[in-house]
């Protein structure tokens, strides 16, 4: 299992990751031997085994929906790193 | 004159019941050896002082790991990213530990995001092991167990989603337990791997152990993945193991890469069981071992790439300048986040796209499934099994830190019973060439209680000093 260069880099785009070129090389030979140790579990046949996404047999938690006080706005945007008004600023797209 | 190498978070009780001496007074000590040792071991990241929010002042003075949300103290989870975030709420845990009276001591080091088995992936650079400071105190909760073993903390809490409360436990000679899933809340606890993620009790003594996870555990209306524990938390007292089934799986016992000297101290541990009454008898989990690290480091980089996509640097913590927005977002996390977060990341959001989710998520999805009938299975003719928790002692600074799978190998046996949802502890059982050496005992879920009863018998019987030898 070898990534190519094109691999990493779609992948850390859609990551929302901007790698150096250094970064992109490390990454790419890391990647790969990790996913060739993990692909092992391709040798398993598991066609009639259900998959596992939670590991206590608990379904459908309810909960009354009753209103509670949330956040106000200024507690909100107290760690924004830039606010404008009552707002998130953010460089635009 | 308090010994905080020495005392234990139920003698420190004591004293305060009996009026000898006030928790401000040890929240003080505890701070003064703080100011003494961890210069030089780097367990904490920020100490709390008594007066600041402390109001809860009538208990057993704690440590939290930094990724236990405290409101009104900086909060990090060992990453940059999250530099300078002061949050609004208190998590779950930290909340329960202010209604039972328990004071901050600070917050402690770790892996970013809790990713390692060192604590050198920490943005704020790596703990040192009490034991020898020239090797690693385990991870990612590194700084809880360096903290307690180096009497910075009578107790503290971490987190364990592959084995990060139990392996720094076991390298730094303490007691750490990774609860049933489900039984701590999760809220207000920075995620990793949701469906792996729980928090645990960090203690020199079992029934310390006992006494935190009673504080702690219990189901919560913020977190829906909680459950009512269906038997109270006992505090133990057994002494011997008559009638205890203990299975000793092959795969474990013979594992690539366990240290003779771990294997003796582990052996011996096994003898003295049996010599406290338990019948001690083989088991195999050969799918487990053979499949649970690569089933784990599928599952967990998979849920991880989905909970860090919120840090965009929009809300709170660390943002890149730039002058384009998905610019800012993409530097932001390339700058933000150190290399192992990017690394699994990137695994995580690989494992999932379009074309490779079957062969990859969801393949180990059913891995999973696999993993929990064998651990169920060898539950039908055991109560308890046992292992060692860690293949080596505590290795060098700088010796994994160039190779992510040598250092994922950490892991190997605390793994399996993650993916299972298996309640389990490491005590320490024994010295390996000065270090100490953890045995891990797992159980069903929900068997907390004889967990604790057993682990307790047994580090009676092992009277293991908990002090590290150069601090004596």
């Amino acid at each position: 299992m070898s990534l190519t260069r094109e691999e990493v880099l779609h992948v850390a785009r859609l990551a929302r990751l901007a790698l150096t070129d250094e970064e992109v090389e490390r990454f790419r030979e890391q990647l790969s031997a990790i996913l060739e140790a993990v692909g092992t579990v391709a040798e398993l046949d598991l066609a009639d085994v259900a998959p596992t996404s939670h590991p206590l047999d608990v379904v459908n938690v309810w909960a009354e929906d009753e209103p509670r006080p949330s956040l106000g706005v200024e507690e909100a945007l107290a760690n924004a790193p830039e606010r404008d008004g009552n707002f998130f600023r953010v460089p635009p797209a | 004159m308090i010994d905080t190498l020495r005392l234990t978070a139920e003698e420190a009780m004591e004293l305060l019941d009996r009026g000898d001496v006030s928790s401000a007074e040890l929240h003080a000590a505890y701070l003064a050896a703080i100011g003494e040792r961890d210069p030089e071991l780097h367990a904490y990241l920020r100490t709390i002082d008594a007066s600041d929010g402390n109001d809860n002042d009538a208990g057993v003075p704690i440590a939290l790991k930094d990724l236990i949300t405290t409101r009104g103290v900086e909060t990090t989870a060992g990453s940059k990213i999250l530099a300078g975030y002061i949050p609004l709420f208190d998590s779950t845990v930290a909340s329960r530990c202010r209604q039972a009276g328990l004071p901050f001591l600070g917050k402690t080091n770790m892996d970013e995001f809790a990713m390692g088995s060192s604590t050198e992936n920490s943005a704020y650079g790596p703990t040192r092991n009490p034991w020898d400071p020239e090797r690693v105190p385990g991870g990612s909760s590194g700084g809880s167990a360096a903290a307690v073993a180096a009497g910075l903390a009578p107790w503290a809490l971490g987190s364990d989603t592959g084995g990060s409360v139990k392996q720094p436990a076991s390298l730094c000679g303490i007691v750490g337990l990774r609860p049933t899933y489900g039984t701590v809340s999760r809220y207000g606890i920075v995620a990793f791997a949701s469906s792996l993620d729980q928090i645990g009790p960090m203690t020199k003594t079992v029934r310390d152990c006992a006494l935190l996870y009673r504080i702690v555990a219990g189901r919560d209306p913020c977190d829906s993945t909680t459950v009512e524990l269906p038997h109270p938390v006992e505090i133990p007292e057994r002494e011997n193991l008559k009638g205890l089934r203990i299975g000793v799986a092959k795969e474990m016992a013979e594992a690539e890469g366990i240290e003779p000297g771990v294997r003796a101290a582990v052996d011996r541990a096994i003898e003295l069981a049996r010599s406290l009454g338990a019948e001690v008898g083989e088991c195999t989990l050969p799918r487990s071992m053979r499949y649970g690290l690569p089933c784990y480091y599928l599952v967990a980089p998979s849920e991880a790439s989905s909970n860090l996509a919120r840090y965009d640097g929009v809300r709170y913590g660390f943002r890149a300048s730039e002058n384009e927005r998905v610019r800012m977002y993409e530097r932001t996390r390339d700058e933000g986040f150190g290399d192992e977060p990017k690394r699994r990341v990137m695994l995580g959001t690989y494992a999932l796209s379009a074309g490779y989710y079957e062969a990859y998520y969801g393949q180990a999805q059913k891995v999973r499934t696999i993993i929990r009938d064998e651990h169920a299975q060898a539950f039908e003719q055991f109560d308890v099994l046992l292992s060692a928790t860690s293949p080596t002692v505590a290795f060098r600074l700088g010796e994994r830190t160039q190779n992510p799978l040598a250092m994922y190998l950490s892991d190997l046996l605390t793994i399996p019973a993650n993916m299972a949802g298996l309640p389990s502890l490491s005590i320490p059982c024994g010295l390996s060439d000065g270090l100490p050496v953890g045995l891990q005992l797992i159980g069903p879920q929900f068997s907390e209680n004889t967990l604790f009863g057993a682990a307790h018998a047994l580090e009676r019987a092992l009277g293991f000093d908990y002090v590290p030898e150069r601090l004596r």
